[in-house]
């Protein structure tokens, strides 16, 4: 019998001296930047708890990837984004692109397979795309995201931009093969790529100590002479945006790659309808959701700050939860996609016929 | 009109697309430095330089993917496989992302990638380097394919695939590399999708792609000689999109069919040809459609054996007197 473990086996990264508050990218923030960092984190917890409900009511249909309790990273990432950064996940997607400005109304119905959604009902929740927001999904394979990501990183440097690509992927992923040969692309032809490792310690239901070999997931980038580092506290918004801002810098400037390994939590299963309880135990969500969760932590640290009070916070969160039943609502009276739909979006030449310069059958039904 | 092989006509391909947009950059093992494993890039490095003409490490899901991404961002890579047996190692990068990113981006992301390389036995390669996958590529929607047959083909249809907006899948064939043809030294762009009559006819049609091409047309002459048959020759130059049109013609014409491909014959393009002939054509035939393919087992090794399993000019010709009597 496999033991369930209490707690993912991962070395602690203790720097007594750091105060990721203190650094210079947070301490410029004033106090309306702050409510928005917290805003977005909030927006995307009631979002997703909206999808939940709607997803045990069956209106939205296959899997339901839920990013609870990883709020602070998407909204801290995409936070220092500058104007030619991009950003590419996997399917847990959702935070990234309600982080980047997409719309609950697109998002939502998206997941409710109708044709107002953000790919027209033919992606689902695992496939958000937006380029208008450089935000290139959305992908379902384990770590195939990973590579398109280097690529955008190549065309960016190909193009003469100083951008970056974030490539996000779960600690899940670093196993693959496409990661590695992305690792090693990136760090032999110096790309701006930084792949983000976002750990919440579980692979589906497989543990990173019944998965992973070695003491770290970022520490495999020394081995392609990569520069990584490792977000101890991912909960903390402003340590996510600190050191993810260093990786970007080191993009940008000198055309680096870093390998930036996140330690997070999410508090549901893998996709909500897994069963849970097989491989971990609930006292192990309590302890982070009562200690680390993303929102309650930066939530009191601005209320001691003064930036938030109980009025505030109120608001915020009405407005978020207003926006999330909104969604709803709009994707349940939105209308499907139609037959002639399917066939729609699959070669570039059909949609645009008065460019069309191939002949003959490019379907066969 | 020079002659010049098919080797030179994908590289004259390449160099005046890559010497149109900049936007073109030619990506895969051995291109540069090395003058590419068969020299079809042979010169390009010195002309164009490293940021156009890049070698790869041996990471086909890696680089292959990358170039899915990049092209995503609006470049159009040109990526070499030195053998497209190599494919299988990128699949999920090729078929997931590259076939279905312009479908579950609901249309906003396009993806103008051409992979490129050889697809063939008849080398001694073993079955791990002799695959023939079109049936496969073509099988994903968001895909195309091309197989041209003869140089002029190879350029015309690999300069309107580095245009092309969708992911081409273009596969050459080592054992055509030599072969050589008229081309023009003036520009010319050939549609995919555009069957070719390599040969006119009355009594049979003789319809594939690819080296079974160049058997057939020497069948076509034995038939002619031997029985005074007059075999009509049809290049399919791409199998999606297909010509079905050209493919319909030839059988209201012929009332005949022979199908030959390299490929192996379990779902394979003959195999769909047949179908849409049955249900487009059914009242044209006067006599059973017959097929002429590799035999149904991985690609033997043996070099004399390795020829018996693949079509021969002998072998269409007896397949197509079976249609005929």
């Amino acid at each position: 019998m496999i033991k369930k473990t209490t707690s993912p086996k991962k070395t602690e990264v203790v720097d007594p001296g750091y105060d990721a508050r203190q650094a210079p990218i947070n301490a410029k923030l004033g106090p309306d930047e702050k409510i928005a960092f917290f805003r977005d984190m909030l927006r995307i917890r009631r979002f997703e708890e909206r999808c939940l409900r709607s997803y045990t009511q069956g209106k939205i249909g296959g899997f339901l990837h839920l990013y609870i309790g990883q709020e602070s990273i998407a909204v801290g990432c995409v936070s220092v984004m500058g104007d030619n950064d991009h950003i590419i996940t996997a399917y847990r997607d959702h935070g990234h692109a309600l982080a980047v400005g997409m719309g609950m109304n697109e998002m939502m119905a998206e997941n409710y397979g109708k044709y107002t959604g953000c790919s027209k009902g033919k992606g689902g929740s695992m496939h958000y795309f937006d380029p208008s927001r450089h935000y290139w999904g959305g992908h379902g394979i384990v770590g195939g995201q990973i590579p398109l990501g280097t690529g955008i990183a190549y065309a960016l440097k190909y193009k003469g931009l100083k951008g970056a690509c974030m490539a996000f992927m779960g600690d899940g992923a670093v196993n693959q093969g496409a990661v590695h040969e992305s690792y090693n692309l990136a760090a032999l032809w110096d790309l701006p790529v930084v792949f983000i490792i976002e750990n919440n310690g579980y692979s589906m239901g497989t543990s990173q100590e019944r998965s992973s070999a070695g003491e770290n997931l970022a520490g495999r980038a020394a081995g392609y002479g990569m520069n990584w580092a490792i977000v101890q506290n991912g909960h903390d918004v402003y340590e996510v945006r600190d050191k993810v801002g260093k990786a970007l810098k080191l993009a940008h400037d000198h055309c680096k790659p870093t390998v930036l390994e996140i330690r997070t939590y999410r508090y549901r299963g893998h996709s909500v309808a897994d069963p849970d309880s097989t491989y971990r135990d609930k006292s192990e969500i309590e302890e982070y959701k009562n200690t680390k969760d993303p929102i309650m932590v930066y939530q009191n640290a601005l209320v001691a700050e003064g930036v938030l009070n109980d009025e505030i916070i109120k608001k915020i969160d009405d407005s978020a939860r207003a926006e999330a039943e909104t969604s709803a609502q709009f994707a349940e009276q939105s209308p499907y996609p139609t037959i002639a739909d399917i066939k729609k979006d699959v070669y570039w030449e059909v949609d645009n016929p008065q460019d069309k310069k191939s002949v003959g059958n490019l379907f066969f039904d | 009109m020079p002659v010049i092989t098919y080797r030179e006509a994908l590289r004259h391909a390449m160099d005046e697309e890559l010497t149109r947009d900049p936007n073109v950059v030619i990506l895969g093992e051995e291109v540069g430095q090395f003058q590419g494993a068969y020299k079809i890039t042979e010169g390009l490095l010195a002309k164009h330089g490293p940021k156009r003409i890049v070698d790869t490490p041996i990471s086909e899901a890696g680089f292959l993917g990358m170039g899915v991404g990049s092209a995503m961002l609006g470049l159009r890579p040109v990526m070499e496989l030195m053998f497209f047996s190599f494919y299988s190692v990128a699949f999920d990068q090729i078929f997931n992302n590259a076939a279905n990113i312009r479908y579950m981006s609901g249309g906003l992301i396009n993806c103008p990638i051409v992979i490129r390389g050889p697809a063939n036995g008849g080398t001694n390669v073993g079955a791990t380097h002799s695959h023939t996958p079109e049936s496969i590529a073509a099988y994903h929607p968001g895909i195309k394919v091309v197989v041209p047959s003869t140089a002029y083909d190879a350029k015309g249809l690999l300069k309107s695939a580095i245009r092309d907006n969708d992911p081409v899948i273009f596969l050459e064939n080592t054992m055509l590399y030599g072969e050589s043809c008229e081309v023009p030294t003036e520009e010319y762009l050939i549609p995919l999708g555009q069957a070719k009559v390599m040969r006119e006819g009355t009594d049979i049609s003789i319809i594939g792609h690819g080296r079974s091409i160049q058997m057939a047309l020497k069948s076509a002459i034995m038939l002619k000689e031997k029985h005074n048959i007059n075999a009509e020759v049809i290049d399919l130059r791409s199998i999606r999109p297909l010509d079905e049109a050209a493919i319909l013609a030839s059988v209201r014409k012929t009332n005949r069919v022979l199908l030959v491909e390299e490929a192996k014959p379990f779902c394979s393009v003959s195999a769909m040809i047949a179908c849409i002939i049955q249900e487009k054509a059914f009242d044209y035939l006067d006599a059973p459609i017959r097929r002429v393919t590799s035999m149904d087992a991985p690609a033997i090794y043996s070099p004399p054996l390795e020829k018996e399993q693949l079509p021969t000019p002998q072998k269409i010709f007896d397949a197509a007197l079976v249609v005929l009597k």
